[in-house]
């Protein structure tokens, strides 16, 4: 399954609230395998962090993803284990949701960019 | 680290030739390095302003995604659930190639449309333009994300790439090279030793040798001066010696 997912294209997998993902979806890039598992994860308030964690755990190990997009408030309740995660692919990005502003110091991959650049050319 | 180590080698002048090139190719090795790191360096810096740049547009095309999918339900009615459960094949899909650092292979993404619109008939009834529009928004987000990311990807892979380089460069510059030319003047200051021990031996040698002839002549004289004449004879044969030798 791994070689056929190597030449088969890779998918976008979405952890975030329910608009996000609606938004996303009808974006095109929702799909559910045989075995009925989305790739996509819909969180509300009820969700426990664990339950967050297992899900972004599952989707980094699946070879079929490349890339996992996050919203930022779900990421900064699961930031450990994203920050765990350094291996260049799948890729995760932190992306604003539709109630959180996106900030720029809390995203992981700006932070270890952090002293590199100027903190005043992300604010512009 | 201690300032005396040095690599565990007979000196010789055949170890001085070995350590000699091995330094010299340090020195190369050093050079090229340090060329790839600003190979890398550049490569970096500018894909960490890209990758702010595009963060920065990214929360300018959520803001607009965001907010035509309020419109979209504001004209359609809550339609989330539809589109939840009727996911089914990926429309969208990512294709990633590969791209050529200083030796260095880089992720690149790249998005693709495979297959139908799965949600074509949503918004059927009314708030279709709504939709049509939200969905292009979507596709321009998922477009610049997938952007993004190969982007990001690349952040990560040069970063570690860089940092392995420059432990190379530091090591071969401070470790390698400083313990290579203290090898080389060990080596060195030890054949000068032996050398002025060679020589110091010869002095002695000639000190004796001459020491002996004085002698020698000293005894010819003394059988000279008795009325015996041997001085052809072995006058030749010192000679000859002393030519021999020096």
């Amino acid at each position: 399954m791994a070689l056929h997912a190597a030449v088969k294209g890779k998918l976008i997998s979405v952890i975030g609230d329910e608009d996000t993902c609606v938004g996303f979806l009808l974006g095109g890039i929702g799909e559910i395998n045989k075995n009925r598992h989305p790739n996509f994860m819909v969180v509300d308030k009820n969700t426990a962090v664990s339950e967050l964690e297992d899900c972004f755990k599952r989707f980094v190990k699946r070879d079929d993803i490349d890339i996992i997009l996050i919203n930022q408030n779900v990421a900064e309740l699961i930031r450990h284990v994203i920050d765990a995660h350094t291996a260049p692919v799948p890729a995760v990005l932190e992306i604003p949701s539709k109630d959180h502003p996106y900030d720029a110091s809390k995203d992981s991959i700006l932070r270890r960019a952090k002293g590199m650049f100027n903190p005043d050319d992300l604010v512009r | 680290m201690s300032g005396k180590d040095k690599l565990a080698i007979f000196p010789s002048r055949g170890a001085q030739m070995l350590i000699k090139g091995r330094l010299a190719g340090a020195v190369k090795g050093h050079g090229l390095l340090k060329k790839k790191a600003d190979a890398l360096q550049v490569r970096f810096r500018m894909i960490l302003s890209k990758i702010i740049e595009t963060k920065t547009l990214m929360g300018e095309v959520m803001k607009e995604a965001a907010f035509s999918l309020a419109e979209a339900k504001f004209t359609t009615g809550d339609f989330n659930q539809v589109v939840l459960q009727n996911v089914t094949k990926a429309q969208i899909k990512v294709r990633s190639k590969k791209d050529n650092v200083a030796g260095v292979t880089l992720p690149i993404f790249e998005s693709y449309q495979d297959g139908s619109d799965t949600y074509e008939l949503a918004g059927l009834a009314r708030g279709g333009q709504q939709l049509a529009k939200l969905k292009k928004n979507f596709q321009t987000a998922v477009k610049l994300l997938v952007e993004l990311a190969s982007l990001q990807t690349s952040f990560i892979t040069l970063d570690e790439v860089i940092k392995i380089t420059n432990r190379r460069v530091n090591a071969i510059e401070h470790v390698i090279i400083p313990r290579l030319e203290r090898t080389l003047a060990y080596i060195i200051s030890e054949l000068d030793e032996l050398e002025r021990e060679e020589f110091y031996r010869l002095k002695k040698i000639q000190d004796k040798k001459k020491v002996i002839k004085d002698k020698a002549e000293a005894r010819k004289a003394a059988l000279l001066a008795a009325g015996e004449d041997l001085r052809d004879s072995s006058n030749l044969l010192d000679d000859q010696e002393d030519d021999v030798l020096f």
